[in-house]
């Protein structure tokens, strides 16, 4: 076939031309930036109106593209600035040294949202590479996040001992939650989908129980609120509570995440056993795994790694929980699974699709507040790039893509059934 | 409608399924299509429904050249297939699952469930196909929604049904009532094509019978043929297979199976009472046409399906009801029947798959972190030394051809230290290359002095291997022979025939 002979002058253009998941994941981002603009153009009120003016008359046309440039040009360039650099700002802090922390505030604030982000969805997608879809990782962090606060407020010690433990309080926190849909399957066979589903409900009435109830309530308040985090038992500003810049030592915990979960997907023969199952539970059982085992560990790790999410974001941010606690588009446990999809379950794909949602987040309040396009334009554009890469057919047709046999972008798809 | 099919051929990559296959129905007649599990019945009849599309050949209705795109079409044409699983919605009544797509409607668009009833009523009356209308799908017997789906076919004027594989979930009983449901179609000007691998029945109801092996016409045959000439045909005799094999010496007793009793999938009795033993250096072959047990038989063997009662044992201790992880370690065997299902990971590497079933011995693994080195090396070394066809060690398993595919599985249970071999169809869809390499290595394997137990219903590969032949029918082992009886005698005992009425 002539169009797989590439000449070695054409390798370069090739990387972009193949349909390999990397190349397909790039041009679905473009593609949902496409959408964007589409959506800006037809939903702004100055564009729509420069529109109307080529009804009187040709000479309309230019001033209409030219509203239209300018409105969406000005909503990209805020989001960029506003979640990783202005590239004026930045440019005025390397040449006299000063204002630094403003620069840095946007990425800061990305790697903030990104962090917890990271984690849970890590635990995601090794539920997934295990074929098991947790849908109630929202609802593991929740408990997680009660779970750690609880212990992290309430005591004081030395921070060495108190940070650790707190963590790991919001990690058995999640493993407790994450073990009933684990144990229900293994057992009844009862889907691990509705199952989870249902029990981000419970949790929701947990925590608001938990938030209005002594001793967990913040002492002489009445409203929502849950006590705050002893500050032996936060994950304290990287560069110190003065810069103002968020970024938290939670990143490390998050890097830890990623390093321990590359070593159980690649390197451990749990990790081992978890693909087999996930990628051909007959050959597993044949090859004498133990399908229940895996089912309930698959689970308490994901649960796990999501309730440390939970007391992550907590830790590193509000440092008290209240009745709003990953609710609605705070939800990184909902947001975990399509950021694993789209980092096709892989430690650091995961990293890469969590830093990019968190920056559309992020840049899309400010593009908010200063072009007046709402910020669920940004959840749009998240949601377009999670579409386009789960259809990696429309991705090659529109790009003419080569074809290279792949099978990892449908490793995310398969395990609905029984 | 007589139809006719000329050179039908498909092909799915490398494997063709189907290969020039030409064969005429006559109106009004029962046309058995007569094969294994895996012959390519099924995709001929796909094909045929507008399932898949034909590589090459066409397909005549009375006499015109038809292009089936899709079912849609196939219907239009007056062809009904009744799936071998069943295409009913379980919740849904009698009436509704034969009108669903082709509702008849009243004003404002209702369903006219009065007047679909009452169609229902007078199709049954017409073909004897006695069965209530209102009642709901789940609670009828699996014969009963047999019939509708028989019915749901002729509700939409069918001349010519598919029925594929229909006798395999029906009880004796109910295969009885088909056999009249279908002679009364025929008497009624309706062409059936009724595919099968079960000889009983095809003599029982067929007027013509055309053989299919490895995706061909092998023959065709009238039903006064006999069932051991149907089972020889079926099994086949063009491939001469000749392995070198060390003298048969025996030694003392390794492997033994007491009066076992294994349930299928349904709950019914697949496996009935079975006794054998096989001794060291010896090849113990099971032959018989698939279906009679054989399946479940090797499942209970490998710990995958559990023993109502009798009892395994290896080396004298007993490993009945084992899980598969305990019997693995006792040292069992095992090359899958179904090599993509049970055998390998596609998705993962040729190294993965080589460790698939060790991945924690010494040294692929310590304190559960895997050693890729140790794993990469062992898998280099397979990959030389069973001559496995492969870019890297690194590919996905998938990127192999299916002989290939068969060489890891075989390189990775003889490269453990085994106690005992249980083989199923270990040469099935194989080119010839690949199936004389695998029967080399079982030979090897035996004339180490280690025992095997091969099940197969290639009657070569049975005579080839083979140091005695067990036969199993109906879940029963019908009798044990020396590979030197005739061809003859091995058809009729697969045909379910005593050793005493066969002479041997």
């Amino acid at each position: 076939m002539s169009d797989h002979d590439v000449s070695p002058r054409h390798a370069w253009w090739s990387r972009f031309t193949s349909s390999s998941p990397t190349v397909v994941t790039a041009y679905a981002f473009i593609l949902g930036l496409v959408v964007g603009v589409v959506i800006i153009a037809t939903t702004t009120p100055a564009v729509l109106d420069a529109w109307r003016g080529i009804f009187h008359g040709w000479d309309g046309l230019p001033h209409a593209l030219n509203i239209t440039f300018n409105n969406v040009g000005a909503a990209y360039r805020d989001m960029f600035t506003g979640s990783v650099v202005d590239p004026q700002g930045f440019w005025h802090s390397l040449t006299t040294g000063k204002g630094w922390p403003n620069t840095l505030t946007p990425l800061s604030e990305t790697l903030t949202y990104a962090t917890p982000l990271i984690i849970v969805s890590i635990g995601v997608g090794i539920a997934f590479q295990t074929g098991l879809f947790n849908i109630g990782a929202n609802g593991q962090a929740v408990i997680g996040g009660i779970a750690g606060t609880a212990f992290g407020s309430m005591l004081h010690m030395p921070t060495i001992i108190h940070l650790p433990l707190t963590l790991l309080m919001g990690i058995a926190g999640g493993m407790l939650v994450g073990a009933v849909p684990g144990l229900l399957k293994a057992y009844t066979g009862a889907h691990e989908v509705i199952v989870t589903l249902m029990f981000n409900y419970v949790t929701y009435s947990v925590l608001l129980f938990m938030v209005l109830s002594t001793p967990f309530q913040q002492p002489g308040q009445a409203n929502d609120i849950g006590r705050t985090l002893d500050p032996s038992a936060i994950l304290a500003p990287l560069f110190g509570t003065t810069s103002g810049l968020r970024i938290s030592y939670g990143i490390f915990v998050a890097a830890i995440v990623v390093v321990f979960a590359w070593w159980l997907l690649d390197r451990s023969s749990l990790g081992f056993d978890f693909r087999i199952t996930g990628a051909n539970p007959s050959a597993a059982r044949a090859s004498g795994i133990n399908a229940k085992r895996v089912i309930v560990l698959a689970f308490l790790i994901s649960g796990g790694l999501a309730g440390l999410a939970g007391v992550v974001q907590v830790a590193s941010t509000t440092h008290y929980i209240d009745g709003g606690f990953l609710i609605g588009s705070a939800g990184i446990g909902f947001t975990a699974i399509t950021v694993a999809l789209l980092g096709r379950n892989r430690p650091m794909g995961i990293v890469w699709a969590a830093l990019l949602f968190a920056a559309l987040g992020v840049g899309g309040r400010n593009m908010q507040s200063l072009t007046g396009i709402p910020l669920d334009l940004a959840t749009v554009i998240q949601s377009a790039i999670v579409l386009f890469v789960a259809t990696p057919v429309l991705v090659k047709e529109i790009f003419k893509l080569r074809h290279v046999t792949t099978n990892s972008l449908q490793l995310a798809t398969t395990g609905w059934g029984s | 409608m007589r139809l006719e099919l000329r050179g039908m051929t498909k092909r799915f990559g490398s494997l063709t399924a189907n290969d020039q296959i030409s064969l005429t129905v006559e109106p009004g007649q029962i046309h058995s299509l007569l094969g294994e599990n895996g012959a390519g019945k099924s995709t001929l009849m796909n094909v045929l429904f507008g399932l898949l599309r034909p590589d090459e050949g066409e397909i005549l209705i009375d006499g015109e050249v038809v292009a089936i795109t899709d079912s849609g079409e196939a219907v239009r044409r007056g062809i009904g297939m009744v799936h071998q699983h069943f295409m009913l919605v379980p919740v849904f009544s009698v009436t509704e699952n034969v009108v669903l797509g082709f509702e008849p409607v009243k004003s404002l668009n209702r369903v006219d469930y009065k007047k679909a009833t009452e169609d229902i009523r007078r199709l049954s009356k017409q073909f004897n196909l006695d069965v209530d209308p209102d009642a709901v799908i789940e609670n009828l017997p699996v014969g009963l929604q047999q019939r509708v789906e028989i019915l749901k076919a002729l509700s939409h004027d069918a001349d010519l049904l598919i029925l594929d594989e229909p006798t395999a979930v029906l009880t004796p009983q109910e295969i009885d009532s088909l056999m009249e449901i279908m002679r009364s179609l025929a008497a009624a000007g309706k062409s059936i094509l009724f595919i099968t691998h079960k000889l009983k029945e095809v003599k029982a109801i067929a007027d013509v019978i055309t053989v299919i092996r490895h995706g061909k016409v092998v023959g065709t045959a009238e039903p006064t043929a006999t069932e051991s000439e149907l089972a020889s045909l079926m099994v086949g005799r063009d491939v001469k297979l000749i392995v070198e094999k060390s003298p048969y010496d025996p030694g003392e007793e390794v492997f033994e199976i007491r009066d076992l009793v294994v349930l299928d999938d349904r709950g019914l009795v697949a496996v009935n009472g079975v006794s054998l033993d096989v001794r060291a250096g010896e090849v113990l072959a099971l032959a018989g046409v698939q279906g009679n047990g054989q399946t479940e038989l090797v499942e209970a063997i490998v710990g995958m399906r559990p023993v109502l009662s009798g009892t395994i044992s290896l080396h004298g201790r007993d490993i009945t009801n084992l899980t598969p992880r305990k019997a693995l370690d006792a040292g069992i065997g095992h090359i899958p029947e179904d090599r993509q299902r049970d055998g390998l990971v596609l998705t993962m590497s040729v190294a993965d798959n080589l460790v698939l079933n060790t991945p924690r011995r010494a040294p692929f693994a310590s304190r559960g972190t895997r050693n890729l080195g140790a794993v990469n090396d062992y898998a280099v070394r397979l990959v030389h030394d069973f001559d496995i066809r492969t870019t890297s060690i690194k590919a996905p398993t998938s990127s192999l051809s299916g002989g290939n595919q068969q060489k890891v599985i075989v390189a990775r249970e003889l490269s453990r230290s085994l106690e005992f071999l249980v083989a199923s169809q270990p040469t099935r869809g194989l080119d010839v290359g690949s199936i004389e390499y695998v029967h080399r290595q079982i030979v090897e394997h035996r004339n180490r002095g280690n025992g095997s137990l091969i099940v197969s219903s290639e009657l070569d590969e049975v005579l080839a291997l083979g140091d005695r032949i067990c036969v199993m029918f109906e879940g029963r082992i019908v009798g044990t022979v020396e590979p030197t009886v005739s061809r003859e005698s091995i058809g009729l005992l697969m045909a379910g025939h005593t050793l005493e009425a066969t002479n041997v």
